[in-house]
């Protein structure tokens, strides 16, 4: 019970990473395809200010996945990690490239360095969430052996694998559009959020067909997981696709502010989290299918799961408010890409950063109820530090 | 060629991919050590200054707590992204550590991913809303930060201590069956090596501050922005310095027990005896050392307070079981000693020149100095990590494990090898250019329009800057 719990755990946080890292990755093919300096400028503008102040936070959910896969079953990670070494590569090269290029972009004055640095990002993200795709299909189709020695150029590029890695990068441009199209409403923006809203449906109908191609192929190839994922996984299955039905048709509808850009947003998560539980639960309890390696026999103790369980406990406890504060800060806009950075050259002029006032910090606009809440719980918060220091102090 | 042979079938020996396996380790965490440090210490001293900035209604402070938030937007990422580099080494690099121990070193790791996570939405709220939060919710806001910083700290050293002196788990037949949680984070090396560390990163950060202002006060930059840069980096980094001396010196005694060979390493021991002298600098070859300066009966008393005290060398162990490059454990522990004396130095005068007349030196001297220092205890820290990685070799887990058992089967490590030292080599010079660029145009901007009546008028951005700073 407690390997499967810790399986869901790891599930759970996969998911995670994927909705909310993923859509980052999802905003440099966006990037990538937003055109020339002049016709990119809104578009990237938008993407910049969008990821900036979340990625490194969504970005944590890979390392917590990779330290809770290796805790918890060391014997499948060091064999993923051996059989599947190139494709890991090269996914952290882009990990790298993709984060020093944002985050030397958001510094770069000079229009041809932009250029540049914009370009490693984009490319770069794209990098990622394909390699990562490739690696899990060599998971799910049986690929990586239980003792692997050596790396394995054949278990990531059968045509399962290269099909999911295509299907994670589109279902991370996918979330990208529906996430920005939603900030752009917020924004007031009516073309960006048109640019958007298309954007969105087209990758939804790509990442839709994708997974509709890889399923067939897996007919063929792998009639073992195939008749898992259409047994016991077909609620999931069908959840994804209607989940992907239900956002194009939502967005067709139109856009419109509050619970509704949320919901459709929470919506497109929903999908793409229904395909990643829908392989989870199609291999459950075989963690590396084609071996005798479960969830139970990879190789930790029971205590260290047991110590993992009260871990992710302390997570949900400490790093999910901490998550609802960074999100609805952002949401109401008070977190500002520009602020200390600097305004891209490529923005529009009239939009750049109005002066300071005398300290550096002027007055805070009308915040709404939700802020004044979090920022109230701050200062009190703060407050209530000092009040014990003084305390202390007093004594 | 015989040399060449001679490597060759030592590295045939001890499996292929463990030498470029152990440089590539290397290489990756000597880099992003450095942003770990800045990652740990400087959110503390931009809090500093945004509190000074705040409750004395100090203008200077607060502007350069804004654009030190900006310089640490760029080393955070950094540090994000090479981090995350080390997470998929250790099952790239060593999947037969992981394999083996992953179930016991994991969960020290696990904790710090949860302050990873608290550093990085933190950082993200405080970076990005210097504008829109209000001064003292903001400045709360990045208390999670400095705190998370150690404690996340904590938890990694939890595993390097740990690989030095293991414990708190059970094995039978080759498998860990049992797991304390406890005794893996707070083992036998962690009550030295963390203070160590987060004491070494403070140290780090603080001067590394100091060492930019420093270097432009000897510019002729002798303004109250610089002074305050300065003061503020500099006067933690220096307080910190004789408690780090004190933690050392008790680390190297306690290492003296914990890992005799370590010690005989880093101080010479060749043979276990009473009466040891210390050896100041000088190159072990082959039972004799050239160039050192021999102090008779120091090392005994060191260890043990006594000219009497018997020190284990490394006889104590058969040759396969002693650490490679003996010279070069001793000469990194005697620069990181020697650089630690300087800094302390720097501070000692610091403080007399501020008891004695107020102010601090105005010698040329003291501002050299102190522009060095950031580099200083960069160097010191790298030395450190060396001496105590070196000096563990061959074992990965200190007498469980040797690190050639735990290195990948996978050919081509020295292409990952190769990639990865260019493309940090072009990240390093990418993110000390940037700085620099951001340097530049904060100088432009407090220059303002009025100081370059020839030159081209700044962009409009910085214009702003410069009314609300100086």
């Amino acid at each position: 019970v407690t390997a499967a719990a810790v399986g869901g755990i790891l599930l759970a946080s996969v998911t995670l990473y994927a909705v909310l890292g993923g859509a980052d990755f999802g905003g440099g093919l966006w990037d990538l395809l937003a055109g020339g300096d002049r016709r990119g400028r809104a578009p990237r503008r938008l993407i910049d200010e969008s990821i900036t102040p979340v990625w490194e936070a969504n970005h944590v959910w890979l390392v917590f996945d990779l330290v809770i896969f290796w805790t918890a079953f060391p014997h499948a990670f060091a064999a993923v990690m051996t059989a599947a070494a190139l494709p890991l590569w090269l996914a952290l090269a882009g990990i790298v490239l993709r984060g020093a290029g944002f985050a030397f972009r958001k510094e770069a004055r000079r229009l041809s360095l932009q250029r540049g640095l914009g370009a490693i990002f984009a490319f770069s993200s794209l990098l990622t969430p394909f390699f990562m795709g490739t690696v899990i299909g060599a998971i799910a189709t049986g690929q990586i052996p239980a003792d692997a020695s050596h790396a394995s150029l054949a278990a990531w590029t059968s045509a399962t694998s290269l099909l999911t890695g295509f299907l994670f990068t589109g279902a991370c441009g996918y979330l990208a559009a529906v996430y920005l199209a939603g900030e752009a409403a917020r924004g007031g923006d009516r073309q960006l959020q048109a640019y958007f809203t298309r954007r969105a449906q087209a990758a939804g109908i790509v990442a839709g067909a994708l997974s509709l191609a890889a399923l067939a192929e897996l007919h063929g190839s792998d009639p073992a997981l195939y008749g898992r994922l259409t047994g016991r996984a077909l609620p999931l299955v069908i959840t994804a696709g209607l989940c992907g039905l239900a956002v194009l048709a939502l967005l067709t509808a139109g856009w419109r502010n509050g619970v509704w850009g949320i919901g459709v947003r929470v919506i497109a998560a929903l999908g793409v989290a229904a395909v990643i539980w829908g392989w989870g639960v199609a291999q459950y309890p075989v963690l590396l299918p084609g071996t005798a390696v479960t969830l139970s026999n990879a190789g930790a103790p029971h205590t260290t799961l047991v110590a993992i369980v009260w871990l992710s406990v302390a997570a949900v406890v400490l790093v999910g408010p901490s998550f609802a504060l960074l999100f609805s800060l952002q949401e109401r806009r008070l977190l500002h890409a520009d602020d200390v950075g600097t305004v891209l050259a490529t923005a529009p002029a009239g939009q750049a950063q109005p002066p300071a006032g005398a300290s550096g910090r002027p007055p805070p606009p009308a915040a709404p109820p939700g802020v004044r809440a979090a920022v109230l719980g701050l200062v009190a918060l703060g407050a209530l530090v000092r009040a014990l220091v003084r305390r202390r102090r007093g004594r | 060629m015989r040399f060449v042979d001679m490597v060759v079938a030592a590295a045939a020996q001890t499996g292929v991919e463990v030498v470029p396996a152990r440089a590539q380790m290397a290489t990756t965490l000597g880099f992003h050590i450095i942003l770990a440090c800045l990652g740990i210490a400087l959110p503390t001293i931009v809090l500093l200054a945004e509190f000074i900035g705040l409750r004395r209604q100090d203008e200077v402070a607060l502007v350069l707590a804004r654009r030190w938030s900006q310089a640490m937007g760029v080393l955070v990422a950094v540090g994000a992204v090479t981090g995350t580099v080390l997470s998929f080494e250790m099952g790239l690099l060593w999947p037969g550590l992981m394999r083996q121990y992953g179930a016991v070193l994991g969960l020290p790791f696990g904790i710090e991913g949860l302050f990873f996570f608290l550093e990085a939405i933190f950082v993200g709220i405080y970076l990005y809303g210097w504008r829109r939060l209000p001064g003292w919710a903001h400045f709360w806001s990045g208390m999670p930060i400095a705190a998370s910083g150690i404690f996340g700290a904590m938890s990694v050293i939890a595993v390097n201590s740990w690989m030095n002196q293991p414990g708190g788990f059970t094995a039978s037949g080759g498998r860990i069956v049992s797991v304390n949680t406890w005794q893996v984070f707070f083992n036998h090396a962690a009550i030295y090596e963390m203070p160590h560390m987060i004491l070494a990163a403070y140290m780090v950060s603080g001067f590394a501050v100091a060492g930019v202002y420093a270097a432009g006060i000897l510019r002729g930059r002798r303004d109250r922005y610089h002074y305050t840069g300065f003061a503020l980096g500099f006067v933690p980094a220096a307080v910190l310095t004789p408690f780090q001396i004190f933690v050392g010196d008790t680390a190297a005694r306690a290492i003296a027990s914990d890992q005799p060979v370590k010690f005989a390493s880093m101080e010479y021991v060749a043979r276990t005896s009473r009466d040891v002298p210390e050896w100041v600098g000088g190159v072990y070859v082959n039972g004799h050392t050239y160039a050192g300066l021999r102090i008779p009966y120091m090392d005994s008393l060191l260890a043990g307070f006594g000219p009497g005290t018997r020190v284990i060398g490394w006889d104590s162990v058969p040759a396969a079981d002693r650490p490679p490059v003996v010279w070069l454990i001793h000469l990194c522990f005697d620069v990181m000693v020697g650089l630690g004396f300087l800094l302390l130095l720097a501070g000692l005068w610091a403080a007399w020149a501020w008891w004695r007349h107020r102010r601090l030196p105005p010698q040329r001297l003291f501002w050299l100095l102190g522009a060095v220092s950031g580099l200083a205890a960069i160097v010191a820290m790298e030395c450190g990590w060396v001496v105590t990685e070196v000096g563990r070799q061959p074992w990965v887990v200190y007498r469980l494990q040797t690190t050639a058992a735990a290195a990948t089967t996978n050919g081509g490590v020295i292409a990952s090898l190769s990639f990865v030292i260019v493309l940090y080599a072009v990240l390093g010079a990418a993110t000390v250019l940037i700085l620099r660029m951001l340097a530049r145009r904060w100088r432009r901007a407090d220059a303002g329009e009025a100081d370059v009546p020839y030159g081209p008028p700044p962009e409009p951005q910085d214009r702003s800057l410069g009314r609300a700073g100086l």
